[in-house]
């Protein structure tokens, strides 16, 4: 993938329809074991269809649509 | 077995008695088990529905309470137990369902694992499949939703898909029942002649196999979970830090040594080890995807993606929520009207029927126990069943559509601020249907203090067995036009004391964070009429079911209590017959009990009937509509709906009214709720504590409806 920004941030800030690449997960063992089986890992590619500022998240991951609360689009960095 | 069929699978010696094909859980008679896994929404349910008809057992697991469904089918002579394994995304044991699935297959040894894969979405649902792989499981892939895939563009080459996983892999289309003989004769294969799976078919790079071997030599070789458990399994799951391996009683060596592995590998890799190993998954994965599975067309935007731009929309997302459920609602109840008014003449007529048997004008005992006993009680609830069924119906077409995932997303906001997860909304949903299903689905709550807080309030959301109460009482007390929005209002009282009992529970005894919130949603799809069917039917037996056997037995003992002890001669002696009867009711033990309650609820603009009925609805809350007709029809005379409903015009107001619908609404959860919650809890105290706490609130709420309501009317 040819990405002009490499900034880190947070998902939570990234606009709707924008694809970036996840960095890190910066959470417990229970997020971050249930994003790993949603397909949610280091590297993955992620669509941001709705961000539903200040309310909860829809993104794409590997073909599959998840809503995820704030709470975890907070945790989780990207590129 | 086939002995010819055996020769060609080579016996491993050291890994002999873990084998599968051992085969314990085949029968003497020679039935073979198979057991469905698969994601949700892969459409696991419809596969099993296709494969065993409609003759299914719905039972639950030992010891915990998650749905357990079987079913029996023989195929070309061969006898099969097909059991719906709850659908997970992996195998990890963070969740009872991840657990459950995964010693069910270790435990019980199931001759075929059929793993079901939305085909569509191949990638994401073959993580379970590795972890199936790691496990050894005799595996059949069913790659479901065929018809989708091919739409979008996907082809796959199955037999080199089936190489690459050691798994036959066959097409199906759950919906049309496509493919379903072939996967049967897929499954029965694999449970004659299994394939040997090897142990290490996933790998997980260098860096992580080194830490496996070095873990691996250490494990002790009389080290109990190795009867059931391949040793490098076992090692790849203490470097995950799987929370029910960790706890199988390895020594500090080996934990130390999985300590150390970890830091070793983060040091390295800049991941945690369980990172890793699931990344390692996904690598197989594509790695057998790009050569097996090819995707002619890039899909951008689809149909479900429309839909949710509207549905799950800042502007219109609450309104459309609102909407549909009272849509809910109005179907419910408008719909229900018909078969009901059916229902009743039907049981009318079988009364008279009945009464006819004995001789005009005669009394007895029996007589009086078929018709107001048994036939007022369970015909009572019986007539209600339309509308249980078609709430049933309603939530069955919002889970199958899609839109319930939906409806989670757009509540995760108010959940949120409830201290909750969108996800409580799921089980407090099905809680307009009953409350026991519903704080069995709390199950799906990750959080201990998320999952308790919903179950202390999923109560207080008006369950199907409340409708019954709400469906004699409103038609009663209401013109036609405000009964929808009076049964509205009482819906909504209900959850805004809800959220509020929330709130309340979240900062004090069950303080902490909020659990993230993650959560699939499946693509829109059309709902097959027989999965819709099977739902509303598995749903509205579990009612039938209760009417048959606890109310049957409750409404007997209820019509005892009203018909007993019988007053003496002489109290009767010169009375007219209506006042002979108010007499024996009176002098009835629940006479007693309700005149004896009534000091306590007069306040509350409750009589010693409401009083008794009340009783009543503390065992089931439906139990409180055959109680009322019960004491009327002992008072009075016996009939249908409508002469109780006449009954309770003259003797109540419309106030009067409201406050007994509020009061069944808040007060006492039923005896089936009580049992549950102590279960799902652990704890008889929440249970108490549930009880009572929901009892104090209906009778304070009631109190100051009532008194403030007497002063303004």
């Amino acid at each position: 993938m040819d990405r002009k920004e490499e900034r880190i941030m947070t998902l939570s800030d990234v606009a709707d329809g924008q694809r970036v690449n996840i960095v890190a997960i910066d959470g417990g063992h229970g997020v971050t074991r249930r994003l790993a089986a949603m397909g949610m890992l280091p590297n993955a590619e992620v669509e941001v269809i709705r961000n539903g500022h200040p309310g909860p998240f829809i993104v794409r991951v590997r073909g599959t649509r998840i809503a995820l609360g704030r709470g975890v689009a907070h945790k989780i960095l990207v590129r | 077995m086939d002995k010819a069929e055996n020769a060609n699978n080579p016996p491993t010696e050291s890994s002999a008695r873990l084998t599968f094909s051992m085969g314990r859980s085949r029968r003497a008679d020679g039935t073979i088990t198979i057991a469905l896994a698969g994601n949700p929404n892969s459409g696991k349910t419809c596969v099993f529905n296709a494969l065993t008809g409609a003759r299914q057992h719905v039972g639950n697991y030992p010891g915990v309470t998650v749905e357990k469904k079987e079913g029996y089918r023989t195929y070309k002579g061969q006898r099969m137990r097909i059991v719906d394994l709850p659908g997970t995304y992996s195998l990890s044991a963070y969740s009872a369902e991840e657990l459950i699935v995964r010693n069910f297959i270790m435990d019980e040894r199931p001759d075929v694992v059929v793993d079901i894969l939305d085909s569509s979405n191949i990638e994401r649902h073959l993580y379970l499949t590795t972890q199936l792989i790691e496990l050894q499981a005799p595996l059949v892939l069913a790659l479901n939703m065929s018809d989708v895939a091919e739409r979008n563009g996907v082809k796959f080459d199955t037999e080199l898909l089936s190489k690459l996983l050691h798994a036959p892999a066959v097409q199906t289309v759950g919906t049309s029942g496509k493919g379903a003989d072939a996967l049967l004769e897929a499954a029965i294969e694999i449970a004659q002649a299994p394939r040997e799976v090897p142990g290490n078919l996933v790998r997980y790079g260098p860096v992580v196999e080194k830490e496996i071997e070095a873990l691996e030599a250490i494990v002790p070789a009389d080290h109990p979970a190795l009867a059931e458990y391949q040793r490098r399994w076992l090692c790849v799951k203490l470097l995950e830090h799987d929370p029910d391996v960790m706890t199988r009683g390895f020594g500090e060596d080996v934990l130390a040594a999985v300590a150390s592995a970890r830091s070793r590998i983060k040091e390295l890799l800049r991941d945690e080890a369980e990172t890793v190993i699931a990344d390692r998954r996904y690598g197989f994965i594509s790695g057998a995807c790009t050569e097996a599975v090819k995707a002619t067309v890039e899909r951008r935007h689809d149909m479900t993606d429309s839909i949710d731009a509207v549905v799950t929309s800042k502007v219109f997302g609450v309104p459309i929520f609102v909407v549909m459920m009272y849509l809910v609602f109005y179907a419910t109840f408008k719909l229900g009207k018909w078969p009901m008014i059916g229902l009743e003449h039907g049981f009318g007529w079988l009364s008279g029927a009945i009464a006819s048997l004995w001789p005009a004008g005669s009394e007895s005992p029996l007589k009086s126990l078929i018709i107001d006993g048994v036939i007022g009680g369970v015909g009572g609830i019986i007539i209600f069943l339309p509308n249980i069924l078609i709430l049933f119906l309603a939530i069955a077409i919002l889970e199958d559509t899609g839109y319930m995932a939906r409806a989670a997303f757009i509540m995760d906001r108010l959940m949120h601020r409830m201290g909750l997860h969108g996800k409580s909304f799921i089980p407090m949903i099905i809680g307009f249907g009953c409350t026991v299903p519903a704080i069995l689905a709390t199950r799906i709550l990750e959080n201990r203090r998320n999952r308790f807080t919903t179950i202390m309030v999923t109560p207080l959301l008006s369950c199907g067995a409340r409708l019954t109460i709400y469906s004699l009482i409103i038609p009663a007390f209401f013109t036609e036009r405000y009964r929808a929005p009076v049964l509205w209002l009482i819906y909504v009282i209900g959850i805004v004391l809800a959220i509020g009992a929330a709130k309340v529970l979240r900062v004090t005894v069950l303080r902490g964070e909020a659990m993230p919130f993650v959560m699939e949603l499946p693509p829109y799809r059309v709902p097959t009429a027989k999965s819709l069917l099977l739902h509303m039917w598995e749903r509205g037996w579990m009612y039938l079911r209760k009417a048959g056997t606890i109310i049957l037995a409750i409404s007997i003992v209820l019509w005892a209590a009203a018909s007993y002890p019988k007053p003496t001669a002489e109290q009767l002696a010169g009375l007219t017959q209506e006042q002979a009867q108010k007499v024996e009711l009176q002098n009835s033990l629940v006479g007693r009990v309700g005149k004896a309650l009534e000091p306590a609820i007069r306040p509350l603009g409750f009589d010693y009937r409401v009083g008794t009925a009340l009783i009543g609805a503390v065992a089931a809350k439906e139990v409180f509509v055959s109680q009322m007709g019960i004491v009327y029809s002992l008072g009075e005379i016996h009939g249908n709906l409508d002469t109780l409903r006449a009954a309770l015009q003259h003797d109540y107001s419309r106030l009067q009214a409201f406050c007994i619908m509020l009061f069944c609404l808040i007060s006492a959860p039923c005896v089936a709720t009580f049992a549950v919650t102590r279960s799902e809890t652990g704890s008889l105290g929440w249970a108490i504590a549930q009880w009572v706490g929901l009892t104090a609130l209906a009778y304070v709420v009631t109190l100051v409806v009532y008194q403030v309501g007497s002063l303004l009317v």
